[in-house]
Order: structure tokens, then C-alpha cells, then sequence
């Protein structure tokens, strides 16, 4: 009886593992190709589409690296700038918003609520002119700033909601037993709560920096000066400048740009996962 | 320390509360003022700009509906808004479709699930960068490497990015590349459904595919519901990849001028910002209307349980 049943049971889950393993490989196969093709001279990557490299080379990185007006390391720095100051500004101005709205009852709590899932909703897309125009009467543009300010007011509601799903799963009874301590908000928050909430601080940080490392249209239309460059704005200019001939180099450059971000998926994989399934739940 | 609320138990609470208040708008302070100066203010400020012609160099003039008036007649638009609601309505069903059945696929007691998470999760992450735009631009150009495994079986391939029937299709597949963001949410999602559902279906002679439709499905309508609405959103926004690809134009032949290419265009290459507002307007009223008509849709499939 086991034996009958184990047998068609035993060739089905090796069925699908092989096409859960072919499908992986498909899906990851442009980028083993993109690094394969990375460290091959350029005029192979047009003929060779294996991603066992053959004679490899780090020619690409070393004349990539400073294949632009600047070196890479200029780009890598003003990015991680931004995303370092971005990470601070969500952690701070989102926490806040999160405790208010997950702890406390005041009068308009429902209507800001609402308000903050609405602009979930909003594409970036409707606010970027008029927020242009201010950032340029303020003198801002040409400068990190509108990349890095508005973060520090809670503009990324994402992580607002996300944050107060995770304190409201947090017992209440904390709060309480410090309340009646002579705590007021501000030591709940800042001893009890925060400390807490660390896998969804953790959560919105890798996020943030996930986001701001890609973003690419804010940092088009701000950064115009060279100097201010980021990774995406800079791997552009070199994609268009070099009309697509260098394609060893664009590669290595590029593989160099993604490395930050898979560098952080593999050590944050769990946050990054679990935070993303808590947003789809009450 | 219980005294101090045992002695005052009526007022204690109320001063409680009003200092509560005052607490709260101050924990609210940096979000109300980011809602009031880089959204709320931002959408009226752009709503007065849409009937202005402005170019940041001289102060906006009142043009009034004219914006309106010239995008009736914009044909550039026009192939924008097709190329768009045909982008949205093809990528969102295809990635949403992947990703519930690899959730499914893998929900049901496969091993090393993680592993495979992880590996599928992975370019959800990636695909927004201008990296993977590069990639996809050799990966489907003519002598790209899709082109070089078709050679192998003797199919000679076009370049897919520069063919405008081709074009905006390759952009389909890299947005259903990502399907691994609602997959993690779907997986999620099925993790609620209780055994027993379908112990108690089995017992009753229900196979597969019918306990799939009967309960899996029904009972995950608010996941599908809620990745719908975030995906279509999300959709609308795109712009990296298309813009990489096309070299900043949107072609060959306006194929894949995504509407918010066309706005960065008109608002960020010719600095016509007033017509730029007015295209911001409408892409806020098409988006608003779609997000609308999903709820209203809603209520005929999603099951809310009890």
C-alpha cells in the first residue's frame, strides 16, 4: 500500500522540482549571463551566449571604472550618501507618524489615516512638477537636497503603514505597564516601542535603500551636474555616450552598481520577505 | 504610583487625553507637514499650473483651458495612452498569473521553499535599476542574447528593442520577471488558508483542481485584489526601463512612450510646465478612476470570508 503510493508520489516531487529548478535557471540566466559576459573581452559577448566565461579577464572593470568624466568610486559615494541620509529620514519621520497612528486616539486620527493610504496610492508621477518648480525657487536644484529633505517628513507612506501593522501586532500591555510607571509617549516610544520594532526598522531600512540605489527619475531631473552623479544617472550617460559599443565595460559598471542591492538581499532576505507579506494583511 | 490614579479618577484620564492629543500631533508633526508641502500643496499648486503656460524662467500666464484644449488634439498623447493601457493590461494579468501559480506551486509542501523564494524574489529587486535596463537592451538588441540562443536552433531573430511591434513586448517580460514581489504575498496569503479546508474537501472526493477553484481561489480573492490594485499602480509609473531601452525617446515609432515618459518630455525637455501639470492631472484622474472601478469591480469577486 505505501509502496504504491510512494512511488507516483516520489516521481512527481522530482517532476517538480525539476521545473521549479528549470524555471529558477531561466529567470537568472541574463544575469549569470551579464557577469559571465563582464569578464569577457567585449567582442565575444555578441557570439558567446554561455555564461561559462573562456579566458576571463577584469579588463572591463579596470577601464569602466574610469571610463566617465569621473571615477565610479565618485558615483558609488554620492549614491550611498543619498541613501544613507534617505534611510535616516524614513526611520525617524515614519516611526513617529507609525506610534501616533498604532497608539494614541486623537480627533482626525481616521481621516489622516485614510489620507496616508490614499497617498500609497499616488504616483510619483502628479506631484514631480510642482515639487520640481518649488525645489528650484528654493535654489535646491543641482543639489541632494529634494532627494534627501522630504524624506525626513514621513513622504513614503509605505513604510508608515508597514511600521504600524508591525506596532499593533506588539501587546499592549507594555505600554500600559509603563504608562503606570510615569511614562509619557515620548519614553514609550523612544525605550519600549522602537526597541521592539527592530525587524520593521530593519525592514524599512534595506527597502529604502533598495529604492533609493534604483531610483532613477528623481535623480535625472535634480542631478544635472556631473559631479552630483549617481550610479543610475551615471551608468546612463555611459550607456548613451558610448552609443553601445563598449558593452564589457557597460556591463562590469553595471554589475558594479547592482552589487550594493543583491549584497543586502542575501543578508536580508527574511526582512525583506516577511515585511513585503505583512503589508498585504489587516 | 496606582495611588496617583486612584486619587483623581475622573480627571486624570481627561488631562490624560488632552495632553494625549497635543503628544500625538507633535509625533504627527514631520508627516502632516510632508503631506502638506510635498503632496497636498504640490497637487493644487499643480492643478493651477495645468491652465498656466510656464517654463520656469518667466511667471506662470493664465492660459485657461487651453492645455486642456491641445491635448484633445495631441496625437503624440494619444499613442502614449495606448501604449500604456496596453502595457498595463497585458503585464499586470501575465505577472500576476506567474506569481499565483509558483505560489501555488511551492505551497504545496515542496522543499527547500526558501530557497526557491529567494531565487524568484530576486529580480523583483533588481529590475528597477538602470542595470537591468542595460541588460535588457542587449539581451533582446539584434545581436542580442536571445538572438544568439534562437540562432542555435536556426531562427534568425530581429532586434525585439528596436522593432516597434516587439519593443514594448520585451518591457512585458521584464515586468513579468518581478513577479516574485506578489508571489511572497500570495505565499503568504495561502499560508492562512486553514488544512482543514481542504482535508474536509478531499474527504468529500474533491481533487485538485476543484479544491484550486473551489477554495484556494475563492479564499485568496484579497491577496488577488490587493496585489491587482498595487501592481496596476504600479505599472502606470514606469518609466526606467522604457526610457533606458528607448535611448530617452520612447520609440522605435513611439512604441514604448509610456505615458510618464511623455511627461517628463513635455514637463523636463522642453520645460513646458504648465501642459506637463495638466498631463499630471489627468494621468491622477485616469489612475484614481481605475483604482475606483477596482473596488467597485470588487465587490462582485472578492469573498471576504465570513
Amino acid at each position: 500500500m505505501t509502496d504504491l503510493t510512494a512511488a507516483p508520489g516520489r516521481s512527481r516531487r522530482v517532476f517538480k522540482h525539476a521545473v521549479l529548478i528549470a524555471f529558477g535557471v531561466v529567470m537568472l540566466y541574463p544575469l549569470l549571463w551579464m557577469v559571465a559576459s563582464s569578464v569577457k573581452p567585449t567582442e565575444t559577448i555578441f557570439r558567446d551566449p554561455s555564461i561559462w566565461p573562456s579566458g576571463s579577464t577584469v579588463d572591463n572593470y579596470v577601464a569602466g571604472w574610469t571610463a566617465l568624466n569621473s571615477p565610479f568610486h565618485l558615483y558609488l559615494w554620492n549614491s550611498a550618501v543619498i541613501a544613507v541620509a534617505a534611510i535616516a529620514g524614513n526611520l525617524l519621520s515614519c516611526s513617529l507618524a507609525a506610534y501616533a497612528f498604532a497608539r494614541m486616539r486623537f480627533p482626525g486620527r481616521r481621516v489622516f489615516f485614510a489620507a496616508m493610504l490614499a497617498t500609497l496610492m499616488l504616483p510619483l508621477h502628479v506631484l514631480i512638477v510642482p515639487q520640481y518648480v518649488l525645489f528650484s525657487q528654493l535654489g535646491w536644484v543641482n543639489t541632494a537636497l529634494p532627494l534627501i529633505v522630504p524624506k525626513f517628513f514621513a513622504v513614503d507612506a509605505f513604510f508608515i503603514f508597514l511600521m504600524v501593522q508591525f506596532i499593533r501586532s506588539l501587546p499592549r500591555e507594555l505600554d500600559e505597564a509603563a504608562r503606570i510607571d510615569g511614562c509619557g509617549h515620548g519614553r514609550i516610544y523612544w525605550r519600549i516601542i522602537m526597541p521592539l520594532s527592530v525587524p520593521a526598522l530593519v525592514t524599512s531600512a534595506l527597502f529604502t535603500f533598495i529604492w533609493t540605489w534604483n531610483d532613477f527619475f528623481s535623480q535625472l531631473i535634480y542631478l544635472a551636474d556631473p559631479r552630483l552623479h549617481t550610479v543610475p544617472v551615471a551608468l546612463r550617460t555611459f550607456v548613451d555616450g558610448q552609443g553601445g559599443t563598449q558593452w564589457g565595460q557597460l556591463f562590469a559598471m553595471s554589475i558594479v552598481g547592482l552589487a550594493p542591492v543583491f549584497g543586502f538581499f542575501l543578508a536580508g532576505q527574511r526582512y525583506l520577505t516577511q515585511g513585503l507579506a505583512t503589508t498585504g494583511f489587516k | 504610583m496606582i495611588g496617583r490614579t486612584g486619587t483623581r479618577p475622573v480627571r486624570a484620564p481627561v488631562s490624560w487625553r488632552r495632553r494625549g492629543d497635543r503628544a500625538a500631533y507633535l509625533f504627527l508633526a514631520p508627516w502632516l507637514l510632508g503631506m502638506a508641502v510635498f503632496t497636498l500643496g504640490p497637487i493644487l499648486a499643480s492643478l493651477y499650473l495645468s491652465f498656466t503656460e510656464y517654463s520656469l524662467v518667466a511667471p506662470p500666464e493664465w492660459l485657461g483651458l487651453e492645455n486642456y484644449r491641445e491635448m484633445l488634439d495631441d496625437s503624440r498623447l494619444r499613442s502614449a495612452l495606448v501604449v500604456t493601457f496596453t502595457y498595463v493590461f497585458v503585464s499586470v494579468p501575465v505577472q500576476l498569473t506567474l506569481a499565483l501559480a509558483l505560489a501555488v506551486a511551492l505551497n504545496s509542501g515542496v522543499r527547500g521553499l526558501r530557497f526557491y523564494r529567494s531565487v524568484y524574489y530576486l529580480p523583483s529587486l533588481l529590475a528597477g535599476s538602470v542595470s537591468i535596463a542595460i541588460l535588457w537592451r542587449q539581451v533582446f538588441g539584434g545581436q542580442g542574447l536571445v538572438n544568439q540562443l534562437l540562432d542555435r536552433f536556426g531562427i534568425q531573430g530581429t532586434s525585439w528593442i528596436g522593432h516597434p511591434d516587439y519593443a514594448l513586448g520585451t518591457l512585458v517580460v521584464l515586468n513579468a520577471w518581478t513577479f516574485g514581489a506578489p508571489m511572497v504575498i500570495f505565499l503568504a496569503g495561502l499560508r492562512q488558508i486553514p488544512a482543514m479546508y481542504h482535508e474536509a474537501a478531499a474527504v468529500d472526493g474533491a481533487g485538485r483542481v476543484a479544491r484550486f477553484f473551489r477554495i484556494t481561489l475563492p479564499l485568496l480573492t484579497p491577496i488577488i485584489f490587493f496585489n491587482l490594485v498595487l501592481q496596476v499602480i504600479d505599472a502606470f509609473q514606469s518609466f526606467t526601463q522604457a526610457f533606458v531601452i528607448s535611448g530617452g525617446t520612447g520609440g522605435p515609432a513611439d512604441s514604448t512612450l509610456l505615458y510618464t515618459l511623455y511627461l517628463y518630455e513635455r514637463g523636463f525637455g522642453s520645460f513646458d510646465m504648465g501642459y506637463a501639470a495638466a498631463l499630471a492631472w489627468f494621468l491622477l484622474v485616469v489612475i484614481a478612476a481605475l483604482t475606483a472601478a477596482n473596488f467597485l469591480l470588487a465587490k462582485r469577486w472578492v469573498f471576504y470570508g465570513d
